[in-house]
Formats: C-alpha cells, structure tokens, sequence
C-alpha cells in the first residue's frame, strides 16, 4: 500500500490542553480560514510545511504509549486544519486505532471532505471550534461561512460521537450575551456536547503575524479579564446541565 | 545477640532475622505499616515549630549580610568530640545536636587539606589559626598532600586543563551513606561488640590488605565509642538501643551528626531513614505516646537540623556546587522485595516539612518512584512538586533489582544499598573536550598546550564522520586510563589521611566498593557528532592549526526530540566510555561505574571549553547532567523525556541525571489535572516499554519568577528550585549560574 503523506508544520509532544491526559499534538499545515485573533497564523498557507508519512506519525507517538497510558492520553490532530487534508488524516487516524490509541480531531468544521465518515469511524472526540455563531458576523471574523461547522456539528451529534465545543471570546466580537446564548440554544439541541472550553482571547501569538508581515485586525483588542471569561464559560454550561 | 533480647526497646516488634545479626532491612520489611492512603491525616506545625524555624530564618539572613559565613571556629579542628553540646532553644526542640556549640557556626576539617581550610576563611574575612596551619603543614600530612605526592604531570595538566575536574583531590570526597539506623536498632554497645568480634575473625598471615582492614575496624571502634561519648554529652545514652520514636530520630540524629563533625564529604547523606523511623511512631501513637501533632513535630525538628548543616568551603568549590549544598540525601517511599510498597506515613511526613517550614534545598528529598507506588503518596508527591519544585525523583523500578529494597541515594543520582555498598566519587571526565583534542592532536583549545599524546591533527576541510569517530575512539582509551588511574590515586590517599571511620563503623565489614566515574558534555557531543554526520561542519583553525571554530551549513538532529539517528548516538556514547572505563584496574578491587551528571559545574565545564561543532560558543555552559542543551529540545517535554529515558542505566549505573522545567499551565488547566498529568508525566518517563529514565529533577515556575527574584533576593529567601541531582536555593547561585538557569528549556514557555 502506498504511504499516505500529509504536511505538517510541527509536533508538540507534551500536549495537556488538548483533550485528555498527556497527547502528541500534530499540527497540521494549511487553512481555509483567517480567523482575525488566530494565534497560529504560521500554519495557514498550504503548500509549504514539512512531509511526513501517516505511518511514520503514528510510529512516533507510539513511543509516547507510557504516557498516555498513564494519564488517559493519546493523539490530537490539530492545525491548521486537519480536516484539509483528509487521505492523511483517515490513514493516520485509522493507524493509531489499529494500535489502540485515544485519538483526537481538533477542528473548525469548516470543510467537511467526502470521507468524512471513515475518518469519524477513527475518531473518539471531536474539538469542535465554533467561531461565530452568526454567520454574517462569522464571515467577517474567518472569512468563511459558518454553515460547514454547524452542519458538521450536528452530523456528529447524529453520530453521537462525543464533542468538547470550543469557543474562542473576544470582546466586541463574541462576547456579547446575546451571541453567547445563541450559541448555547445550538449547543442544547446537540446531546452529544460532554463539555465547553470558553478560550479567552489573547495575544501571545502576534508576533507570528508581526513575522509574517502581516497587519494584526485586533491589535486595539484586550483580552477578557478573568470574571469576564469566568461568567461566559458560567452562561454556556448552562446548556449543558439542562 | 543475647544482650538485647529483653530490651524494651523492641517490645511489640516482630522478630526475624534482625534480632540475631545486623540487618534493618528485614526489620523494616516484618515491621513498616504500609499507608495507601491520601494526605488528609497530616497536621500542621506546633507552635515550638513555628518558633525554631523564625530563629533559623532570621540567622539565615543574617548570615547572608554577613556575606555567606556567620561564624567560625578556626581554631580546633573538627572532630566527632570538638565541639559541643550546643543548642538552638533547649526548651523547645524535640531534636538536640549542632557541629559546634553555637547555630550556624562553622568548622574546619584539615584533614582534607590545609590550604582548602585557609583559602576558605581568607575569603569569607576570617583569620587562619597558625597553630593549626603548622600542625597541618609540618606534623600531619593531609589528603590534599598526598594526592600530589602521587599525580604525575599528566594528571595535573589534565586537571588544569579541566578534561578531568570536580575531583575530589582538596576537599572531602563524601558518597558514603553510613547507615545511621544501626544506632537507633541496636544501640552502640552492641555495634562495638559486634566490631571487636569482626576484627578478631581477621588474624593469621596479615597480608598488606589485611593490616589495613585491622587498622581501620579499630578505628571504627574508637569512632563508636566517640559517638557514645557525644550522646552522653546531650544526655542521651546512644550504648543501647533507642525505646521510642523520639529517641529513634534522636540517635539516628546525632549518628549522622558525628558524621558529618569527622567529615566535610562533598555530599553527606542521610540514607533511607522515613519508613523506619516510622515503625516507632506507629508504635508510639498505639500506646498513646504520640498524636499526629507530636509525631510530625519531631518529624519538623528533624528535619530542621538537616536543614541548617553547615561546612566552610571555598568560593571556588561554590563555583563548581554553589548554593552551599550538603546534599543530605533522604531516600523516601519505593517498593520492598515483599511486594508492598515502602510508603508509610511518614512518608508523607517527611514531604509535609515543605509546607510546614517552606521549601527548602535541603534535606534533599528523593522519591524513589516505582509505577506501582500507592496512587495517594504519587498524587501528593505531585503535589508537593508543583507547590515546592523541592523533590527529585529516582526509578525504583529500575534499582531495585540491582540493590534490593534497602538502598539510598547519595548526593543526588548514586544508589548504594546502605551499609552494604559504598563509593569512591570520581568527579566527572569532559567529553566534549575530548572531541576537541581529538581535532587538534592532544592540545588543549584554550589553554594551548600538549594534554594528551601528541596525535596527528584532523586537517580535513569537512570533518568526515568515520574519521572523526575513529581518532575519538583513540582519544577516548587514553582519557579513561588517566581518569581511573587518577582516581586510583586519589582515594588511596583518601583512606589514608582521611578516611571515613564512623560512617564506615555503620558499614558492614566486608562491602561492595564501586569507583564511580562520570561523564559531562553529553548532549553537546552527541549534538556535534550528529553536526560532523549530518550537516556540514568546517572547521575554522589558528595559526598553530588549532581548530577554534566550525562553520556549519545544513540541519542536523539533536538530542532530546526522540529523533533515533542522534539518540543514539549519545547511547553509544555512554557505553563506549563505560566500556572504557572498566578495562582498568581500581583501587581496592572497586567495581567500575558512570554517572551522567554534573551537579552545577555544567557551567565551569562550559567555560573550561571552547567552541564546539555542535554551533555551541566557547564559555557558554554544557547542559547539565544528561540534559539536551538549552532551547534545542524542540518537540516538547515528552518527547525530550523519551530521549534521555533512552541512555542506558546497565552502562551508567551511578545514575543519569535529567533536570526538568515546565511552566505550570503547560501541565494542565486546574490543580488536578496538574497533580494527574505529573503523576502521568512520571509514570510515563520511567515505566516506558522502550525507554526508562532513571532521574528526574521536576522544577515547576513560570520564568517570571525567577527573573523577578534575581532582581529582589530578599523577597525570596526559600525560593528553591532543582538544578541537577540536588536543589538550591535559587538567590545563593552565583549569577552567572542564575542566568544558565533562567535560560535552559521552559517546557510549555510560549
């Protein structure tokens, strides 16, 4: 069988943020989206990244075994956009199961590919990053409609394979009690969301774009202070427990 | 052992072997209380606690404005019976005993070297005594004197040249754990007793080695007999065996006391002492004499004196160990040979003075972690480590088949089963200094001058792998001859004019020696091997064709990102020099070992070196111990884990060290994720299939902090952080070494 091939931008090997216990994150190279805070701005070209077989990715966490089996770890695909290079994603994916491993996508929904199926197959958790729940407001934050992540959304809640909704707050732009409670109604009708991570906003990854010579959008933007992010996280999981 | 049958002392114990020859570990194997439990029962400090600890705080900072030395007896040399009583507050402390009659006043130890002792005191403004100048120079020679007596010219240029340095050639060798447990059990009579027999078992046709060993067991004896003495002198009757918990921690107390009064060793440690000294509280609070509030009490007064164990040491030695480091090594929890655990309650105890008195570098607390540790001591284990940075953990999964269930650790990395087992510390032998001589042909990169045999220079344009490998090689046979020859010399002398008599009275007569060498530059060798293989290193040479500096062109793997192709290089680095090491012959029958660690001397060593091909700059510091050098472990934590889990403990068995920095948030949203993911982030390095680390300092701050207590020392005066194989307290680093600190990988830093 031929090796399947992805490019990717670089591994962490100690990721404790995200999805359980300790995982080997790969972060995949290219995205559709340009999300105005991003803070890997670095990873969204396609086309330039490093070549890696899915064998050799999955033989690499491997290595990493004691340390997921000690904490309930295991793999993350994370970008970019995994979901953007989908043959490499399903091969990994499928690699990792075969070897037992916990594996998860940590995605925008914002392409859905044909095999998306297959790849759920060897999926046991979903990151779903909603970033705008009004489309029209979402189109200007990314770019891009955000018809593809709640379709997505909803295909997994019919799967009822287990999703942890993220969503990143920004003020101005989704911190707005309306948007947020909008954002809960969508996430109620799921049944399949085991929790919701509000991120708040934050600046650490400017100098990437700085680097890329790029203008940074939310440059007059402050982070939420921590009682802001507190009674959002607070508002969304309200939806949860009811 | 007729004598102790009836003594109170062992009512409720259970009998075994120990009741009739020397033997604390099947009296801790029939006689500890496993605790699986979590740390809910711990009390906090008493009132008498809080107090002692003020008094010590506020004699630290005076210490500190007297700039590093409060006071010292520069008169009378110390000895097991020099000093003494001297007491911090009688009235309040369960644990009496200092090295002089006054806290924080200091001794000298001559014996080690005269020069050392007046060098020391010069430096910290205090006045030599020519009495005891003369008495060292002219009537008793010292261990300092009879090394150079015996070095030829190539030692002393190799030490110059530092390719071989941290020898303990001027100063204390330490390493030996005498097993301070023996007092309290069967009380000194009986050890006397048992010596005197031991020695009439050794007569007929007195071979030299023979004659040495009576010489020595009578010494032993005197020291025995010594430390009686000293009990008397704090009214504690040490001639029999200790009746309850408080006597127990007291004898084992002033055992290690007299020991460190007769020795200024580089590292004194204290053994394996928790668990045991747990069976008497156990069986104290049965009958009502202790509560958990008086049992962590004596715990607290215990440790505080280990806290405050002072030596006077030379600025230059600070260099190489600073922080003033005593490395009173406790070994705390890991697995018996009967399937439990070695986790008691005490156990916790001992972790609790972390928060009862604060952080602290000393004593210095090891956890010897087995996978199959009690999931409650792991957790807080975890817990401490977040709050203190304070601990270091060692794989008991890994020693205990070698050492059984009742080793320790002395100084930081070196196991050795206690009483049973000890070392000769040899220092460390500089790799990647070597690789420089293997370039130019023996001759030294900073100092210009010929080290090793003149070779034929390497004057190829691109340095070519094969040939490089095969010059080190060569290289390599002649620094391992002069380093085992070296410290042949050394502790020949050292058992000679300085010899260990109380920490050796609580050996058994026959023991296991090991002649302990190490390895520093680890990671930059295998770095600039992997340079020389994978990129393309040219080097850049002087008039005299020495080569001082490579250009590199093209990417190369480095250690510590789980990459195979240079990992294992740095594998084979490690056995090719054990290999080595091991072809020559040692003083007293010493089997040969390695440790990879360099304590804090990665920096001297750093600045011993000139540039390597790896791209590291002359004077900058080596990565300490077996660390992948500083920013270039890029994968992240648990890969870096994966690749110093990978160097062989068989070819290292003193131990390989790996100091780790992570900041919180990198382990986890909330405290018990933190707590879980640094259980896992354990488990995982020293119980993988392939690769099992053997050491692990875990430090975890935010960079910030450190940054911050450089500027304002006074706001952090317990600030303690884990360097390599020991913890200092982060304000008494020299800057330069706060700087190397401050600059080594930040797992998770953004």
């Amino acid at each position: 069988m031929a090796m399947t091939h992805g490019t990717i931008h670089s591994v962490e090997s100690c990721g404790t943020v995200d999805g359980p216990g300790i995982r080997f994150i790969v972060f995949t190279q290219g995205c559709p989206l340009r999300c105005q805070y991003c803070h890997n701005a670095d990873t969204w070209e396609f086309g330039c990244g490093r070549s890696v077989s899915a064998t050799e990715i999955i033989e690499e966490a491997e290595s990493y075994r004691s340390f997921f089996e000690a904490t309930g770890g295991g793999i993350t695909f994370s970008g970019g956009e995994p979901l953007a290079q989908p043959e490499f994603l399903e091969a990994a994916l499928r690699e990792a199961k075969q070897k037992g491993m916990h594996t998860v996508i940590d995605t925008a929904g914002s392409v859905v590919p044909k095999n998306i199926d297959r790849i759920l197959d060897y999926t046991d958790l979903v990151l779903l990053d909603i970033k705008h729940i009004d489309d029209a407001t979402c189109r200007i934050l990314t770019g891009r409609s955000n018809a593809n992540t709640l379709a997505f959304a909803k295909r997994l809640a019919e799967r009822n394979i287990p999703v942890w909704i993220r969503h990143v707050l920004v003020p101005g732009l989704t911190m707005t009690e309306t948007f947020l409670r909008q954002t809960g109604e969508f996430i109620r009708t799921l049944g399949n969301v085991e929790r919701i991570e509000v991120l708040p906003y934050h600046q650490l990854g400017v100098y990437k774009w700085e680097a890329l010579g790029l203008d940074y959008p939310l440059a007059d933007v402050l982070p939420p202070n921590p009682e802001e992010a507190a009674a959002a996280q607070e508002l969304l999981d309200s939806y949860l427990s009811c | 052992m007729m004598l102790l049958e009836k003594t109170p002392a062992w009512q409720q114990f259970e009998t075994g072997a120990w009741n009739n020859q020397i033997d604390v570990a099947d009296f801790i194997r029939r006689n500890r209380t496993e605790y699986r439990g979590d740390d809910q029962f711990l009390a906090g400090p008493t009132v008498a606690t809080e107090t002692l600890w003020q008094q010590i705080m506020n004699l630290t900072s005076e210490e500190r404005l007297r700039g590093g030395v409060y006071a010292v007896d520069a008169s009378t040399p110390s000895t097991i019976l020099s000093h003494g009583p001297g007491y911090l507050n009688r009235e309040l402390e369960q644990i009496v005993g200092l090295q002089t009659d006054e806290p924080f006043k200091r001794s000298i130890h001559p014996n080690g070297g005269i020069r050392m002792v007046n060098d020391a005191l010069e430096a910290y403004g205090f006045q030599a005594d020519p009495l005891v100048t003369k008495t060292f120079s002219e009537y008793r020679k010292t261990h300092n004197q009879g090394v150079f007596d015996a070095y030829t010219p190539e030692m002393r240029a190799a030490r110059k040249a530092g390719i071989i340095t941290g020898l303990p050639d001027a100063y204390g060798r330490g390493r030996i754990i005498g097993d301070y447990r023996r007092v309290a059990l069967y009380g000194t009579s009986f050890l006397i007793a048992q010596r005197k027999q031991d020695l009439q078992d050794r007569g007929g046709f007195l071979s030299e080695s023979m004659i040495r060993d009576r010489e020595e067991m009578n010494e032993q004896i005197r020291a025995l007999q010594e430390l009686t003495e000293l009990g008397q002198r704090y009214d504690c009757d040490l001639s029999r065996p200790a009746e309850t918990a408080q006597e127990a921690f007291q004898w084992v107390y002033l055992a290690y006391l007299a020991a460190i009064k007769e020795q200024n060793g580089a590292a004194m440690s204290l053994g394996r002492v928790s668990t045991f000294l747990d069976i008497y509280i156990e069986r104290d609070l049965q009958t009502g004499r202790l509560t958990e509030q008086t049992a962590q009490e004596l715990v607290d007064h215990f440790v505080m004196k280990l806290r405050i164990v002072k030596f006077l040491r030379t600025p230059d030695y600070n260099d190489l160990f600073s922080g003033d480091p005593t490395w009173v090594t406790e070994s705390i929890g890991g697995m018996s040979e009967d399937g439990r655990s070695n986790v008691t309650k005490s156990s916790f105890r001992f972790l609790q003075t972390l928060v009862n008195l604060g952080p602290a570098p000393e004593p210095n607390l090891t956890v010897l972690w087995s996978t199959k540790l009690p999931r409650g001591f792991k957790e807080f284990c975890a817990k401490m480590s977040i709050l203190s940075s304070s601990i270091q953990y060692e794989n008991d999964d890994l020693m205990l088949p070698v050492y059984g269930d009742d080793y320790g650790i002395a100084c930081c990395v070196s196991a050795m089963k206690i009483g049973k087992q000890m070392q000769f510390f040899g220092a460390r032998a500089n790799l990647a200094k070597a690789l420089l001589y293997t370039l130019n042909g023996g001759m030294d990169e900073k100092l210009k001058i010929q080290v090793a045999p003149k070779t034929d220079l390497i004057l190829d344009d691109v340095l070519d792998y094969e040939t490089v490998m095969a010059a080190y090689d060569r290289q390599l046979d002649w620094l391992a001859e002069l380093y085992v020859n070296t410290l042949n010399v050394i502790h020949f002398m050292h058992d000679k004019y300085s010899y260990e008599r109380l920490e050796m009275a609580l050996h058994d007569p026959e023991i296991l020696r090991t002649m302990a060498c190490g390895i520093a530059g680890l990671s930059v060798v295998a770095d600039s091997l992997s340079a020389i293989r994978y990129a393309t290193v040219s080097p850049i040479r002087d008039a005299d064709g020495i080569a001082v500096d490579f250009k590199i062109e093209g990417d190369f793997p480095k250690f510590g990102n789980n990459d195979e192709r240079v990992d294992q290089m740095a594998v084979d680095l490690v056995k090719l020099f054990m290999e080595k090491i091991r072809k020559h012959p040692t003083y007293r029958d010493a089997l040969p070992t390695q440790s990879v660690l360099t304590i804090t001397s990665n920096v001297v060593y750093g600045k011993k070196t000139g540039n390597t091909p790896d791209g590291r700059r002359a004077g900058e510091p080596f990565a300490p111990g077996a660390n992948p050098m500083h920013g270039r472990d890029t994968k992240g934590a648990v890969a870096a884990l994966t690749s110093v889990g990978k160097l062989p403990y068989e070819h290292a068995l003193d131990g390989i060290s790996y100091t780790f920095s992570i900041v919180p948030k990198a382990l986890g949203k909330d405290e018990p994720t933190r707590i879980r993911n640094t259980v896992g982030l354990l488990d995982g390095y020293m119980g993988g299939t392939t690769s099992k680390g053997h050491h692990l300092n875990v430090n975890v701050f935010d960079r910030e902090t450190l940054l911050d207590a450089m500027e304002h020392p006074e706001l952090y005066p317990q600030l303690t952080i884990r360097v390599s194989g020991y913890a200092v307290n982060f304000i008494k680093l020299t800057r330069e070494q706060q700087i190397d600190v401050i600059n080594r990988t930040f797992h998770g830093a953004l």
